[in-house]
């Protein structure tokens, strides 16, 4: 996982999260498959989800909805989200 | 890090993505606290539960109440009692807004014009003798002319150890009703002589358990992880009971550490404020607990624990697939 921009920061963190919060084995943040389908491949379920969406809301200081876990099916669409909430939130404080 | 399709061959993949996205949330409903039967060994009498909450009787209340628990996030409500059937229109408040499942003594019919495909499932707890024994009376005759042929409904056969050796003779009246059954153990709460599980019988039953569903797979709708599960209380290593179980009402839930459970599950008592404890009773010993969901959702909301190996993972989505049969998430 050789990223160096921002979404690839976010990516790297929510890796790290997952497998520290899952206790995911033989994998680190750099192996871990940004694209590689959570429920379908690695067997994340929604109480996992709602584990790692508890961590994530303390470090990044956004809300996931629990309506929006069905799309949340990548770590890559995860960063996606915070990278979106946080944009959303910088607005509004500017605004 | 074993991935799922690594595990699966594609047969099995397939069956796995089926059931993936299915997010069940249940939670279990006291429809009423009366019942037409007094069973030895009824949870809901023998712990008092009965007398803990007066019933909302007002049916507009039950009706913003289901309309509260679905933007809860709730997809699934399971109506027990006493005896849900006493109360069809609470039952309607719920099935008209939910996916609804309906536990009862099959001694009333629900009337398929106002419940067209709700699944039902109906007690059973043995042979005519044990029946009388244990229930006052031979419910199943009374509840397989009821319902025979209807293909929404099967017996929920809790098995008794005085049944060993005559469980195929029920499957056989069973399957000749042109119904579907699921099994679990009696728990014994009310500790009635002869009722109470040994090791040796729970052996034993297992064995025959495994046996009935290789000769009635139409019939009989299980798994031999589930039978292996519920008779040796054990899974993975570990032991079932109150800190391992899923089934307690969340927000009563004070376990630490807590363990992985079913999200915002709740067993509302029927005046719509009070909460059980669980899915059964407060009073039971949860040492020696059968309920057959707690058992069952045990497995499902343990799966990544079940990706050790190939074996394991198909185990879990056999259960898995029981359960979403049996409450309608996917065909029989
Ligand atoms: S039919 Fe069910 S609720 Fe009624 S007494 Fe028997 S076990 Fe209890
Ligand atoms: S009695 Fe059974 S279902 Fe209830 S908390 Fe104990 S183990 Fe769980």
């Amino acid at each position: 996982m050789a990223m160096k921009t921002e979404i690839g920061k976010i990516c790297l963190r929510v890796a790290d999260i997952m497998i520290e919060e899952l206790k995911l084995e033989d994998v680190t943040a750099e192996t871990f498959d940004p694209d590689l389908d959570l429920v379908d491949e690695v067997g994340i379920d929604s109480m996992d989800l709602a584990t790692v969406a508890l961590v994530i809301r303390d470090e990044y200081s956004i809300r996931i909805d629990e309506d929006d876990y069905p799309k949340l099916t990548t770590i890559r669409k995860i960063s996606d989200y915070i990278q979106q909430k946080q944009e959303e939130k910088a607005q509004a404080a500017a605004g | 890090m074993k991935t799922v399709s690594s595990l699966l061959d594609p047969h099995w993949y397939e069956r796995y993505k089926r059931i993936s996205r299915l997010n069940i949330r249940s939670s279990i409903y006291d429809v009423t606290n009366r019942c037409n039967l007094r069973c030895k060994g009824c949870f809901f009498f023998s712990s008092g539960e009965h007398e803990r909450a007066a019933e909302e009787t007002d049916l507009g209340r039950w009706e913003a109440f289901v309309e509260a628990e679905k933007a809860r996030g709730v997809n699934l409500a399971i109506l027990i009692g006493g005896e849900p059937t006493l109360c069809l229109d609470r039952m309607e408040a719920f099935y008209s807004r939910l996916p609804t499942f309906c536990a009862t003594n099959g001694l009333i019919k629900v009337p398929r014009d106002r419940f067209p495909d709700m699944m039902i499932g109906i007690s059973l707890w043995g042979d005519e003798e044990d029946e009388k024994i244990l229930r006052g009376k031979d419910t199943f005759a009374i509840s397989s002319k009821n319902y025979a042929g209807d293909p929404n409904v099967y017996y929920l056969y809790t098995i008794t150890p005085r049944q060993l050796g005559k469980t195929e003779k029920i499957v056989q009246k069973i399957r000749d009703a042109g119904l579907k059954i699921h099994m679990q153990l009696l728990s014994n709460d009310e500790g009635v002589d002869g009722f109470s599980w040994t090791p040796e019988e729970l052996l034993a039953i297992r064995q025959e358990m495994d046996d009935i569903l290789d000769a009635y797979p139409d019939t009989v709708v299980s798994s031999k992880y589930y039978h292996k599960i519920i008779t040796s209380g054990e899974m993975l290593g570990r032991r079932f009971g109150w800190q391992q179980c899923p089934s307690v009402t969340q927000p009563l839930d004070r376990r630490d550490p807590r363990p992985r459970r079913l999200i915002d599950f709740i067993r509302w008592a029927s005046d719509l404020k009070t909460m059980h404890r669980c899915c059964t009773s407060e009073t039971r010993d949860c040492s020696t607990c059968k309920d057959g969901a707690a058992h069952m959702s045990w497995v499902m909301v343990n799966k990544r624990a079940h990706m050790r190996s190939t074996e394991d993972l198909q185990n879990w989505i056999e259960v898995y697939e029981m359960f979403a049969k049996l409450y309608q998430f996917i065909p029989w």
